[in-house]
């Protein structure tokens, strides 16, 4: 029983049925619309593309949000210049996400520990100005990149597909990528994504990374040239970050740079750190954890914590409300600080090592009651 | 027999120290060489020198006839020179198993090996010969546990395993039984002289006369970076020298 449930198979039709799912389960709590949903899915699939790099080597990477800005930009010149179809975007982006990590890695890893993480942050940064300023004409500076009438979509405009005076949306093979079929098809790519992190956690390979993280120099020693392990668990995971970023630009046609900032690459780390680095399921906790706070408990207000508290006395209300409405709204971010802080304290391991702890206690509980009432039969038979 | 490792006139400063001064050692190929000497004597950097931790000041390191000087660590490893280490440097979040796994694939697929896709429980053989490696030396039972969990004497003998599963041409010991008790350096004894029959070559840093006189054939007696003595042990016993630098203390 416990080996089947541990084979690649049984895994990935569980965590299919929960992520296809999703609408379902996720409406009682008020986030079963698709806006919600892609936002899950896309950040789930940076994350997990993250914590191969994080989480298996160790190495924290400061600046990831560079590739997912690269993958949105990349996207949405596919948009402009071929087709409005999805599929040529997320490949290129996914390609050319690589093509920079593959650069940036080569060059931060050179260095290891805090030294990597601030060559990762000012290569993010510089991504960033350089999408700002000086490369304008490719990025489009502040405004940001967006669709026009007047693109040459060339692919497009060979298959026949009619010019409106609208500016036309993205599609998959004529499926809208906006609502439930935008989600499906995130979805659809996080399953994916999924299945290579779990053949990469289960390989000689991800081993081999999780030995770099435990002894680096241990593993030269033991005759492995460490450098190319890294550099290609970088280039992995910006890939990942790539494909994330196509997808955003995917449900919303727009790139703009502030996408790279780095704050987008530090709510990776978050989000991360949250859930469990270095575990399967861990970053997709995180992504589920942060962006429900960023959307629901932001949109909480007064009146509404007035109804949540409502069954209290008057004046009690007046002072849960008074506290609460501190930590909605606006003030979000302090409940999501709040809670950072207590798991990190607490859990250094996420909130994977509570579910694990949490397991652990339940079966000692149910294993030691087992033993007290075998113990109460057999003195009852003697 | 040949010698497979040669040390001609290698010499090591740190800063004003004279850590080495003009060594020359030859490992006869088959044998087990140790090297004695008093704390400080520069009998780790010499190991050091050797592996590429260090990179000696002049003098050359030849081994297997290739010059290891500038080479990379790992690529030492491959050459066939393998050192344990004297303070356990292992895989403490990994199993004992994937610690010894870890130089058994290294030595199979070489220094970089790119297979994401191939799953772990499909590596049986790999997973078998560490199985049989660590029942071989003692630790059969602690196969799953995690390497960080076990005692100091446990670790060196995983130390002992990684080194002794990549079948190493010359095998570089850094003071194998340092810290064990009495019993567990006897049977790392009786387990250097089991494998003392496969041919492996061994060079031993000890501080243990008792250990250093039942293996080896061959000792070197280092004094303030400087080989003071080569010889048999019985000739080493009976060198004056030797006895003024470090055994006159003990035989008086």
């Amino acid at each position: 029983m416990k080996e089947l449930l541990k084979s690649n198979l049984v895994i990935m039709v569980i965590f299919a049925v929960i992520v296809l799912t999703a609408p379902a389960w996720l409406t009682p709590i008020g986030a079963g619309y698709p806006d919600i949903l892609q936002k899950f899915a896309i950040f789930g699939l940076f994350a997990i593309g993250f914590n191969i790099l994080f989480g298996l080597t160790g190495y924290l990477s400061f600046g990831h949000a560079a590739f997912l800005g690269v993958g949105s930009y990349t996207a949405v010149w596919s948009f402009k210049l071929l087709t409005m179809n999805v599929l040529p975007a997320i490949i290129f982006s996914t390609l050319m996400a690589g093509v920079f990590a593959l650069v940036i890695g080569f060059i931060s890893l050179r260095r290891s520990g805090i030294y990597f993480s601030i060559l990762t942050l000012a290569f993010a940064q510089m991504s960033y100005s350089l999408a700002y300023s000086v490369l304008t004409p490719i990025t489009n500076g502040e405004t940001g990149l967006q669709l026009t009438l007047a693109d040459p979509r060339v692919v497009d405009g060979m298959m026949g597909i009619p010019v409106t005076d609208s500016l036309p949306t993205t599609n998959l093979f004529g499926l809208a990528m906006s609502g439930y079929s935008g989600f499906y098809f995130c979805a659809v790519l996080l399953i994916v994504g999924f299945y290579v992190s779990l053949k990469i956690f289960r390989s000689p390979y991800g081993m081999k990374l999780r030995a770099i993280k435990s002894n680096q120099t241990r593993m030269k020693y033991t005759g492995f040239n460490t450098r190319p392990y890294l550099l290609s668990a970088f280039v992995i995971s910006g890939m990942f970050a790539g494909l994330a970023g196509a997808l955003m630009a995917a449900t919303d046609p727009l790139a703009g740079a502030e996408r790279m900032q780095w704050t987008a690459s530090g709510e990776v780390v978050l989000m991360t750190i949250l859930g469990g680095m270095g575990t399967l399921i861990g970053p997709l906790l995180g992504v589920g954890i942060i962006k429900y706070f960023e959307n629901i408990f932001s949109a909480l207000n007064e009146s509404a914590l007035h109804e949540v508290f409502s069954f209290l006395p008057g004046w009690l209300e007046e002072v849960m409300v008074w506290i609460s409405h501190h930590f909605v709204g606006e003030g979000w971010h302090l409940t999501l600080g709040t809670l950072f802080m207590l798991v990190v304290i607490f859990l250094p391991g996420g909130v994977m090592e509570g579910i694990t702890r949490l397991s652990a206690y339940l079966k000692s509980k149910f294993k030691g009651s087992d033993e007290i009432t075998s113990e109460k039969v057999s003195e009852d038979a003697s | 027999m040949s010698n497979i490792l040669e040390i001609k006139n290698v010499s090591k400063t740190f800063g004003g120290l004279h850590a080495l001064g003009d060594i020359n050692l030859e490992v006869e190929e088959g044998t087990i060489h140790a090297i004695i000497g008093p704390n400080g004597a520069g009998k780790s950097t010499l190991l050091n020198c050797c592996i590429g931790r260090l990179e000696p000041d002049t003098g050359s390191v030849t081994f297997n006839g290739h010059n290891m000087i500038g080479m990379e660590p790992h690529d030492i490893n491959h050459a066939g020179m393998v050192r344990v280490f004297q303070t356990p440097e292992i895989f403490s979040d990994l199993t004992l198993l994937e610690n010894v796994m870890l130089p058994a694939l290294s030595k199979r697929d070489g220094t970089f090996h790119f297979n994401p896709f191939v799953d772990m429980r499909r590596e049986k053989e790999i997973k078998a010969e560490a199985r049989h490696v660590l029942e071989d030396i003692g630790l059969g039972n602690l196969v799953d546990s995690h390497a960080g969990s076990i005692s100091r004497g446990d670790k060196r003998r995983l130390e002992l395993a990684m080194g002794l599963i990549q079948h190493p041409k010359l095998l570089l010991l850094d003071e194998p039984t340092a810290g064990m008790a009495r019993h567990d350096t006897n049977k790392t004894i009786e387990l250097l002289q089991k494998i003392k029959e496969q041919g492996m070559t061994k060079v031993i840093i000890e501080h243990d006369m008792h250990v250093v006189f039942s293996l080896a054939d061959t000792i070197s007696v280092l004094a303030q970076g400087r080989i003071i003595a080569t010889g048999t042990p019985e000739d080493i016993k009976n060198d004056p020298k030797v006895k003024e630098a470090y055994l006159g203390e003990e035989q008086d």
